[in-house]
């Protein structure tokens, strides 16, 4: 009775596939542990009674090298160098519900063309605008030049990267170098990043801020904008500094909430309102969508911050909303 | 009067909002005054001794006088040809289906609609076709708009149509193509999510079917191939962004576009556009297998970037974005259609999916240098 093995998963799985349907191995990429915990599903091949078998498959998977291959000929009796634990599954239809909380992920060298590398440089990104972001300073991940990525015992993963990263509103590039360390999966610890780039701040926006900080303490009606950018991507001139307030008072949420299995942008500000403050800062309470490109999912968030230029923003409460789904943002919701 | 007034006035510039601000001692300065502050200002320049002259009484009375003018205009103004067409606006449903209906008739003999089926509500499913004749020949597909809240992606799929259309006997290397395979070209590939980003949600992805025992609405449609369905890369959860669906093409939109593709049998080239991300993908999202046949994507992005040097990346989708069971080029892919390619266009998140309209043009012109190396490729090299 041959039974073939097709896997349609994780990485840890399809490397299954690859080796046991034989064909050559072009190339080893190093394997890290994986930790995961998840319901397995096996159905037996089609010639076998039906038998259902779940398996709780835990954690402590040792790792070895992974394979890719490519669609060579059937060949059920190879054996794969990656042997998992829990393979007595071997010719087995398996297929995985995952809810992995960390997958097989690339250690070592990185591609920065690829997922992993680019994940790690957006939280930098994040990083970089909780710090020096302000209505006249934001910044964006402009390329991954390198990348390297390794397991630290008990803490988590560690990923060192080269990076660009681009100073939109002034539109100037720089180089940088970053480390962050990803915390274990299920500990709620935010990544911890460093970086140094060679001249971040060499622009120096403090006469914008601070004629805009003014106008704003002496409005004398409080701000408010919706819909920022509208459904067309666009905005009063006006409403410009607000968007950039948003953006970085999300970056706070973005970096605590960014995992090695998301990427972040802020999609929208829902809608944004002054709020009465004392003289030292200009307070906003605003409702921002955030965008995660790995689930797709648009995450709404309330968050309350000030804003002065020599404090910066600072955000005093984040909560996230419940998950809406035929949801169309009501206007103002205070 | 002098420069002491002159700074006076500059003073003034931070608390108040100068549509015109000082500049010499000749120039008059504009400045709009909210309402409440009216009397203070008034004083205020009085004291001073600057002469003043109320230009407008009520900014607000003439905004609205101008946005009645504008909403009467607008409807008016319906393009009565493709060449009046404003390409550089995002437009509705029924203004591209009109568009598409207009390139029809203008060019007859190189232009023709086809309806594939109907979205679950019922919209028709139009592709345009562009043909020189023959009969079934090789032919290459362009889709936009299947995750209906990329907007861009419509927009440039209008552009596409039109440039095709226009260029074809002035541009050698498209009438090239064009004189000896079709191409098929279906811009709003999800039609109920598109009407639903324009009434109610700019944010819907999804088709807008509803999901039995379910509150929730609406399949992936790009998780909803069968390609590696049930996988990893795709939820079984209706309430889910990426809900795959109960079954492989269940979903209308789906399964008119398998159905087309398996009956014509004769594809050779399938390009599914998204946004965003700017990025060029090529199979597999479901499995590590590596493809064959990807060298001349890294050359569609160099000449992409030649435009305005936006940069792109290029790899397969599991390697460079994230795992993706069920997609379109997967299933494609696996069809024999050789040359199966998706985009994710403009821009890398600072707007995402609410990309000014400005950038419509400027993306689809840097597309299009992609696509058309991609179909001079596939023209070049017949399987």
């Amino acid at each position: 009775m041959i039974w073939t093995v097709s896997t349609f998963c994780s990485h840890l799985f399809c490397y299954i596939n690859a080796t046991l349907t034989g064909g050559a191995f072009p190339f080893l990429r190093s394997f890290t542990p994986v930790v995961f915990s998840s319901i397995v599903v096996l159905q037996p091949p089609a010639m076998s009674p039906s038998i259902i078998i779940v398996l709780a498959v835990l954690t402590g998977v040792t790792g070895s090298p992974s394979v890719a291959t490519s669609p060579a000929a059937v060949d059920a009796t190879a054996h794969p160098n990656s042997v998992v634990e829990e393979t007595e599954i071997f010719g087995w239809q398996v297929s995985v519900e995952k809810e992995a909380e960390e997958d097989a992920m690339a250690t070592g060298e990185l591609n920065p063309n690829h997922y992993p590398a680019q994940r790690a440089a957006k939280v930098v990104q994040h990083y970089l605008n909780v710090q020096y972001g302000s209505p006249f300073r934001l910044f964006g991940l402009h390329k991954v030049h390198s990348g390297n990525a390794e397991d630290v015992a008990d803490s988590g993963r560690k990923y060192q990267l080269e990076i660009s990263v681009q100073e939109i509103i002034n539109n100037t590039t720089e180089k940088c170098s970053a480390e962050l360390l990803f915390g274990r999966a299920g500990e709620q610890r935010s990544s911890q990043v460093q970086v140094s780039c060679e001249e971040l701040l060499k622009t120096s926006t403090d006469a914008q801020e601070d004629a805009l900080f003014r106008k704003y303490q002496m409005n004398q009606s409080l701000l408010s904008a919706e819909n920022l950018p509208d459904s067309y991507g666009h905005m009063e001139p006006d409403h410009q500094p607000l968007w950039h307030l948003g953006i970085v008072a999300s970056s706070s949420v973005m970096l605590k909430e960014s995992t090695e299995n998301t990427l972040y942008n802020m999609a929208q500000v829902a809608n944004i309102i002054q709020l009465a403050s004392d003289n030292k800062q200009v307070k906003f309470d605003c409702h921002v969508l955030l965008h995660e490109m790995v689930s797709q999912e648009i995450i709404h968030w309330k968050l309350l911050f000030t804003w002065s230029p020599p404090d910066g923003v600072k955000v005093l409460q984040m909560e996230k909303l419940p998950h809406c789904h035929d949801c169309k943002v009501p206007p103002n919701t205070n | 009067k002098d420069e002491a007034q002159l700074a006076l006035i500059k003073d003034m510039e931070e608390m108040l909002d100068f549509w015109r601000g000082v500049t010499d001692v000749a120039t008059p300065v504009d400045v709009r005054v909210p309402f409440h502050s009216l009397q203070s200002v008034k004083r205020h320049l009085e004291s001073l001794e600057l002469e003043y002259l109320v230009m407008i009484q009520d900014l607000q009375v003439m905004l609205d006088e101008e946005k009645l003018e504008m909403e009467s205009a607008a409807r008016v103004a319906e393009p009565r040809n493709t060449e009046s067409f404003d390409f550089s606006r995002y437009h509705t449903i029924s203004e591209i289906y009109s568009f598409q209906d207009m390139l029809v008739a203008e060019n007859p003999n190189l232009v023709s609609k086809i309806v594939i089926g109907q979205s679950y509500q019922g919209r028709p499913l139009n592709v345009l076709k562009f043909s020189t004749g023959g009969t079934n020949r090789p032919a290459i597909w362009i889709d936009t708009g299947i995750h209906s809240r990329e907007w861009v992606t419509q927009a440039s799929g209008t552009w596409f149509a039109k440039k095709i259309a226009s260029d074809y006997g002035r541009d050698s290397a498209l009438t090239a193509i064009l004189d000896k395979m079709d191409i098929f070209v279906e811009i709003v590939t999800n039609p109920d999510g598109f009407y639903f980003t324009h009434n109610s949600n700019r944010m819907w992805r999804k088709t807008r079917k509803p999901n039995p025992g379910s509150s929730c609405v609406g399949v992936d449609p790009n998780r909803n191939w069968d390609a590696g369905f049930g996988g990893a890369g795709a939820s079984g959860n209706p309430c889910s962004e990426t809900y795959r669906g109960e079954k492989a093409h269940s979903e209308p939109e789906v399964k008119s576009i398998v159905d087309f593709v398996k009956s014509h049998g004769n594809f050779k080239a399938f390009v599914s556009i998204h946004s965003y991300s700017q990025m060029l993908l090529y199979p597999y999202g479901y499995t590590t297998t590596p493809v064959k046949d990807q060298a001349e994507g890294s050359c569609a992005i160099t000449d992409l970037a030649s435009l305005y040097g936006t940069r792109y990346r290029y790899g397969s989708i599991i390697n460079t974005i994230y795992q993706a069971s069920g997609g379109t080029i997967d299933w494609t892919y696996n069809q024999g259609i050789k040359y199966s390619y998706t985009f994710e266009l403009r821009d890398t998140g600072r707007y995402g999916f609410i990309l000014p309209a400005n950038q419509i043009i400027p993306t689809a012109q840097e597309t299009w240098l992609a696509l058309m190396a991609i179909m001079d490729h596939t023209f070049k090299n017949p399987y």
